[in-house]
């Protein structure tokens, strides 16, 4: 076998604490990609929940470590659309007043991640063989699809593995989620989430995929009893092709 | 006006309980939203259109002074008379003293945000003048006692039963909601009265263009042509940032505003007002007063917050904004709802007065993408939300929440002592996956949380187990 590529994992710690198994099935996709993965332990937070809620201390003390930890590498994934953002827009946004860490910070930037854009764009990889055909739809996460602008991605592959997508009237309406803000504005947020699963159910399909953690624990504390299943990405993907 | 966070949840709620205004409001921002789509798709270079404009407003504001004394020095050749006015406060002043100088007890109105945000018409009830809206929303609104729930859609959160219902009253028949004819026919004749009978016009301006001291109204009723040419004194109140030096960029805000707004090519009328009637005029109004009004605005330009002053009002972030879509106008409290009201509502108005409105947004950037300025609007927020934090207006108990978490996430042992305990914390209310939380302590009301998982991925890597699954 020729030498394997290395790759970090930056798991999130929505994934490392409350829904691992998607973390399990990253790990999977990436080594059937052909890759090596690593998973540096120091990891715990990139930030992003006190950048967007004004805490820019304690977001700049979390990313000059997230970027201590990962600069090592040669590629850093993450299975989050939005926490993939928070390491490539904001850090060399937050960092910009400090010219070596703004330096080290666009160097992260550059080889940083979302995983469906590393499986397809940097891996070049294909789920081969033949799959069940699921019905499906797929949340655009707001972050992964404004401000990094992969869209295509994760529709490739979800299709490629079997997957019948039936697009939502609005695929890239937030879900409700914003962080702090689901918390901070239960009402508006769950009518927010409310609309999504009320789209995603008028497709008529059984599940409604989405490449953010935030997106999917947000979506999945209204969905009980609806008619549709919300997954993540990763263990879709992992699960049709194994 | 106010939007502390109790209050905005409060009304939000009940705008999100209001199944009817709901309706109203899926259905007026759907069609905005669809419009302004294709009707953007028909330019084949919007996109650079969008890039050339944000240079021609940024540029603007970078002169703001200077292209608006050339406004004051063209208006005033033309006959009208510039007043500057450095607050609400004193642009009230200066329209009263107008009305008081001419013995005026009845205004006609059209739209106009500005005299909202200073509370005008209240200022002229107070001394005795009334003043009516001509602007079919804004008369909905008025005769609803309420205000604009949207910046050009005024009316947005009622249906055209409502809308029946406070025509009928006013006009003493009974109307039918679903003959539109008759409905606006009637509107017609209610306001027609009033232009004919009105001693002075009240406009906002859309635009002030500097080369020839002109204001520009945009509408698409043609109110705003009655209020600004049949009374004898016509009064524009413009925000000073709505200065463009040349007709060439006024052409491109234009053809941006009326498709970003109402996905028009053009708006049905497009008024330009330079000075009063001359001498050779058939018709036309005798004195024309413009009023430049700062607000605030000045104060903006320089910092970090100058780029909102690029706005143009045109109400897309609005139609495209989630929370806007679900809270409605009113939980806002504000002339200026939605994403771009979040942001130039605390700056205009007060910081601490609209405290929850930073925090209106899940950031999710649809304002931004829709912009005809390309307005940064999420990044506004957060450097808001940063202020708070810098000024010290966050609460307490939330301050040390977030700094002793991210004292925790920094140290990695720590944070797997504190999961642990959390884990076993959380035990007795955890099922599924989910935290069982009684609705009155789950600050997600009906929302479940998430609970921690048995194990989390770090152990799992820890342990080995995925090697073994290779």
């Amino acid at each position: 076998m020729t030498q394997s590529k290395r790759v970090a994992l930056c798991v999130t710690c929505l994934v490392d604490q409350v829904v691992p198994e998607v973390g399990v099935a990253t790990v999977q996709l990436l080594r059937r990609a052909g890759h090596d993965v690593d998973f540096p332990e120091a990891q715990t937070c990139c930030g992003q929940p006190f950048y967007n809620s004004g805490f820019r201390d304690q977001a700049i003390d979390l990313a000059k470590r997230t970027i201590e930890i990962f600069e090592p590498f040669d590629a850093v994934v993450l299975p989050s659309g939005s926490c993939a953002t928070m390491i490539r827009v904001e850090y060399p946004h937050l960092l910009e007043e400090w010219h070596e860490w703004h330096h080290r910070a666009t160097e992260l930037a550059e080889k940083t991640y979302e995983l469906s854009e590393f499986l397809v764009n940097r891996a070049e990889w294909s789920p081969e063989g033949e799959f069940e055909q699921v019905r499906l739809t797929y949340h655009d996460s707001c972050h992964m699809c404004r401000l990094l602008g992969v869209n295509d991605e994760p529709r490739q592959l979800l299709e490629r593995a079997g997957g019948r997508i039936t697009e939502m009237s609005e695929s890239d309406r937030c879900c409700g989620f914003g962080g702090l803000f689901s918390v901070r504005m239960p009402e508006v947020s769950n009518a927010m989430t409310g609309e999504k699963l009320r789209q995603a159910c008028d497709v008529g399909v059984e599940t409604l995929v989405t490449s953010d953690p935030g997106c999917l624990t947000q979506m999945r504390g209204l969905a009980e009893g609806s008619s549709i299943k919300v997954e993540h990405i990763a263990t879709v993907l992992e699960e049709i092709t194994r | 006006m106010t939007a502390t966070f109790s209050e905005f949840r409060r009304r939000a709620k009940s705008a999100i309980e209001d199944l009817r205004l709901q309706g109203a409001l899926d259905d007026g921002t759907g069609k905005l939203w669809e419009q302004r789509r294709l009707t953007f798709e028909e330019l084949p270079n919007s996109d650079a259109m969008r890039d050339h404009f944000k240079l021609i407003r940024s540029a603007t504001l970078r002169n703001l002074a200077e292209h608006l004394e050339t406004f004051e020095r063209n208006a005033t050749a033309a006959g009208a008379k510039v007043h500057w006015a450095r607050d609400g406060a004193d642009a009230c002043e200066i329209v009263l003293g107008i009305a008081q100088d001419h013995g005026v007890k009845l205004v006609t109105k059209s739209k106009s945000m500005v005299t909202e945000e200073i509370h005008l018409n209240e200022a002229l009830a107070d001394v005795g003048v009334q003043a009516i809206e001509t602007d079919l929303g804004e008369y909905i609104v008025q005769l609803a006692k309420e205000t604009p729930s949207h910046i050009i859609a005024p009316a947005i959160h009622k249906t055209r039963h409502q809308a029946a219902e406070l025509l009928s009253r006013e006009s003493g028949r009974s109307l039918s909601p679903d003959d539109l004819t008759t409905l606006t026919g009637e509107a017609r004749k209610l306001l027609r009265e009033r232009f004919l009978t009105a001693g002075m016009g009240v406009s906002g301006g859309n635009m002030l263009v500097a080369e020839t001291g002109s204001v520009v109204l945009v509408t698409n009723e043609g109110n705003a042509r009655m209020v600004t040419s049949v009374p004898p004194i016509h009064v524009a109140m413009v925000g000073i940032e709505k200065v463009v030096p040349t007709w060439d960029a006024a052409a491109i805000w234009l053809s941006l505003l009326a498709r970003s707004a109402s996905g028009q090519p053009l708006s049905i009328y497009t008024s330009v007002i330079s000075g009063p009637a001359r001498a050779e005029d058939p018709d036309g109004t005798g004195e024309v007063h413009i009023v430049l009004l700062d607000n605030g605005r000045s104060e903006l330009a320089g910092t970090k917050y100058e780029e909102v002053l690029q706005c143009i009002r045109c109400g897309a972030c609005l139609n495209v904004c989630p929370v806007y879509r679900e809270a409605g106008g009113h939980s806002y409290d504000s002339p200026y709802p939605g994403p771009i009201g979040a942001v130039v509502t605390p700056l205009l108005l007060g910081r601490e007065s609209h405290e929850a409105l930073p925090h209106a947004s899940s950031l999710c950037g649809a304002c931004k993408d829709v912009c005809p300025v390309r307005i940064d609007l999420p990044r506004m927020l957060l450097e808001l939300r940063a202020d708070q934090v810098e000024e010290k207006t966050v609460p307490w108990s939330e301050r040390k929440v977030e700094e002793t978490g991210a004292f925790v996430l920094k140290h990695e042992k720590l944070m797997r002592f504190m999961t642990k305990a959390a884990r076993l914390a959380q035990r007795p209310l955890a099922r599924n996956g989910r935290l069982r939380l009684p609705r009155r302590l789950n600050p997600a009301l009906e929302r479940q949380l998430p609970a921690l998982a048995k194990r989390s991925f770090r152990e799992m890597w820890k342990s080995g187990e995925l090697e073994e699954k290779r």
